[in-house]
């Protein structure tokens, strides 16, 4: 594989704080990358460590196989796309767009060339003798791109750069970023902290939190293969019960959740053994939900139609809230908040997730993600 | 579409004329008119005060320069680089409008005084030939006058550089400028609208100023201003200080709106 930027354990501390540890991953060239997480989880510095506007305290960064970590931002071959576009307000678009392969000494003429073909690629030839306070916010965002695309770099940084936008927008400018990214063939570091844009967009996901990446792997992985109590809690709706495991047959574990109610789940990768504590993590749409047999037993709090699903609030006996999705126009017990019901799940639809004690990030950032998937999901095709 | 508002811009264009046409008027009957050139004060400026004339644009624009050349390096440490501090060199800055103009002046008298140090250590230093002076010379008033203006430099240089977004200087990094020409290019050309403020704020006033001349000047340093205010105070000849300060003005104003244009900030004009 080719990989365009790596970081070797990276490091970076601002006095006592520790903004990131150990980060340790490679990027491939052409592809879309996100880092995932909420704010504070150390993303934005891990791309502001890439585009050389911070100095990693530990590790090494290397671009094209070279190691920058030393080496200022307008030395390197990255550009950023900003979170409020910075874009130069004495300047129109034209210049704006123009502004670093002038910086680079390229011939006058091969400027024009390039700005004009950017231009066309990000739809704004009509608008390039505008100032950057005469556009739309979406226009500005363009402009922001094709400046940065404009110099071909080896990876381009975005940073949140939709955060600015309306939703409508943003779900527009998402599959415009998309296209004008197979369009380019460059690839792409994407700061979000919008697990659905970056569901949406990323070919991989880092997902990040308090420093520490938790887990890289594809938006399919990293929805229904978390790792982590974090991970699962963080991309879409995870029912989380505490689990502890009690007997172990073939490559399957049988766990024992409230109530002693007993329940078999595929056994993870990270050595779970008779005896080990855990989280039952289950999506919504994967929880079978009837009126009585063998299961959980639930008392339906809430239900709430919408659309294709209906919404189903669920308390166990000692009170966890659980969610399930249900097919609004399958078969289905009658619905009376109140009253018991008994939820289950296929041994394949749930993932027994490590206690936060057994949490070891260094084991967790090198180990491909892919590998995991394989051990959750032995037939299936990832 | 395009007739209708067309229509209705010129409906509104002609308004606001009517609106301020008795105000015109009143200024044209009782200010512009009693001061159009029907006297020979207007030609006595040019031939018995030229000399007054030049040197309080002169002295002014001088002192403009040192105080863009003082003011925009002050102005941007505190903008970027100050930190905590800047609180502290903003409040130095204002401090010294916690005393009169005037004291403060007369202070400078004693500072730059024959007998005083600073004659003293330039004379040790051998920078100043053996009783050699400053008060009295062109040095003092035009320092007095950079002095006294500086913090109206300082202040709009100060506000604009402040405005400018950090990450602007970060995207020209990021498209390969380095600090230096992050500087030339993104940096000074958007804090221009604060020197422009500052320069005006700074030789308007700076041209009509005779406090430091009359204080820290020698008769050899008289401004324009000076001479407006014996006419007016001593001699009282009303007619000829009036005449002298219109042509001031005019000729500050021509200067003011020709600067602003070639700047192309008109939104200061």
């Amino acid at each position: 594989m080719d990989s365009v930027i790596t970081l070797d354990h990276v490091s970076k501390r601002f006095g006592a704080y520790v903004a990131v540890h150990e980060a340790h991953f490679d990027i491939q060239r052409g592809e879309f990358f996100s880092m995932l997480g909420p704010s504070g989880c150390g993303k934005t510095t891990t791309l502001r460590m890439i585009a050389g506007f911070e100095q990693p305290s530990g590790g090494r960064i290397l671009l094209e196989g070279q190691d920058v970590s030393r080496v200022p931002p307008y030395q390197r071959n990255v550009n950023t796309v900003f979170q409020h576009y910075a874009l130069f307000p004495h300047m129109s678009v034209r210049d704006n767009v123009a502004f670093g392969p002038r910086s680079k000494k390229a011939p006058e003429a091969e400027v024009a060339k390039r700005v004009d073909e950017l231009l066309s690629v990000t739809r704004l030839t009509q608008f390039a003798a505008r100032k950057p306070a005469q556009l739309s916010g979406g226009q500005q965002q363009r402009v922001a791109l094709a400046r940065a695309l404009v110099n071909y770099p080896s990876a381009l940084l975005l940073d949140e750069p939709l955060g600015a936008l309306d939703l409508k927008l943003r779900q527009a400018m998402q599959i415009e970023l998309k296209r004008i990214q197979r369009e380019v063939g460059i690839t792409f570091i994407y700061v979000t902290h919008d697990q659905e844009e970056a569901l949406t967009m990323s070919d991989r996901i880092a997902v990040m939190n308090e420093g520490l990446v938790e887990q890289i792997g594809s938006p399919e992985d990293i929805y229904h293969s978390p790792a982590r109590v974090f991970v699962a809690n963080f991309i879409g709706v995870a029912n989380l019960l505490p689990a502890t495991v009690v007997g172990e047959m073939e490559n399957r574990l049988v766990v024992s959740l409230e109530g002693d109610v007993r329940m078999e789940t595929a056994n993870p990768a990270w050595g779970a053994k008779p005896g080990s504590k855990g989280t039952m993590m289950i999506r919504p749409e994967s929880l079978y939900f009837r009126e009585s047999g063998k299961g959980l037993p639930v008392r339906l709090t809430a239900a709430a139609f919408s659309g294709p699903a209906i919404r189903l609030v669920l308390t166990t006996g000692s009170g966890i809230e659980m969610i399930a999705h249900v097919p609004s126009d399958g078969p289905r017990p009658v619905l009376e908040p109140g009253r018991s019901y008994v939820v289950s799940w296929d041994p394949e639809g749930a993932r027994l997730l490590p206690p936060k004690s057994a949490r070891s990030p260094l084991d967790m950032n090198l180990r491909p993600t892919l590998e995991l998937a394989q051990q959750f999901y032995p037939n299936s095709v990832v | 579409m395009a007739g209708i508002a067309a229509g209705g811009g010129r409906r509104s264009r002609l308004a606001p004329w009517l609106l301020v046409a008795p105000g015109i008027l009143w200024l044209l009957a009782f200010y512009f008119i009693p001061t159009l050139p029907w006297y020979d004060g207007y030609a006595r400026t040019f031939t018995d005060y030229h000399e007054h004339l030049a040197r309080s644009f002169g002295y002014a624009l001088t002192a403009t320069i040192a105080a863009i050349v003082l003011g925009y390096p002050l102005a941007y440490v505190m903008a970027f680089r100050a930190g905590k501090l800047k609180n502290l060199l903003l409040g130095l800055v204002i401090l010294p409008f916690f005393t009169t103009f005037l004291v403060r002046t007369f202070a400078w008298k004693t500072i730059l005084n024959d007998g005083g140090p600073v004659v003293h250590l330039l004379g040790w230093l051998h920078l100043l030939p053996p009783a050699g002076r400053i008060l009295n010379t062109v040095v003092a008033v035009i320092g007095g006058i950079t002095y006294n203006f500086l913090p109206f430099m300082i202040l709009p240089i100060y506000v604009s550089l402040e405005k400018i977004d950090r990450r602007l200087t970060e995207a020209a990094q990021d498209l390969y400028c380095n600090p230096r020409q992050a500087f030339l290019k993104v940096v000074l050309p958007l804090s221009l609208p604060g020197v422009l403020a500052g320069s005006l704020l700074t030789f308007i006033p700076a041209s009509g100023d005779f406090l430091n001349a009359e204080l820290l000047g020698s008769p050899n340093q008289k401004m324009l201003g000076s001479v407006i205010q014996g006419q007016f105070l001593t001699v009282r000849d009303y007619p000829l200080a009036a005449a002298l300060s219109f042509v001031l003005m005019t000729i500050i104003m021509i200067l003011v709106i020709s600067y602003t244009r070639v700047l192309g900030t008109e939104d200061l004009a």
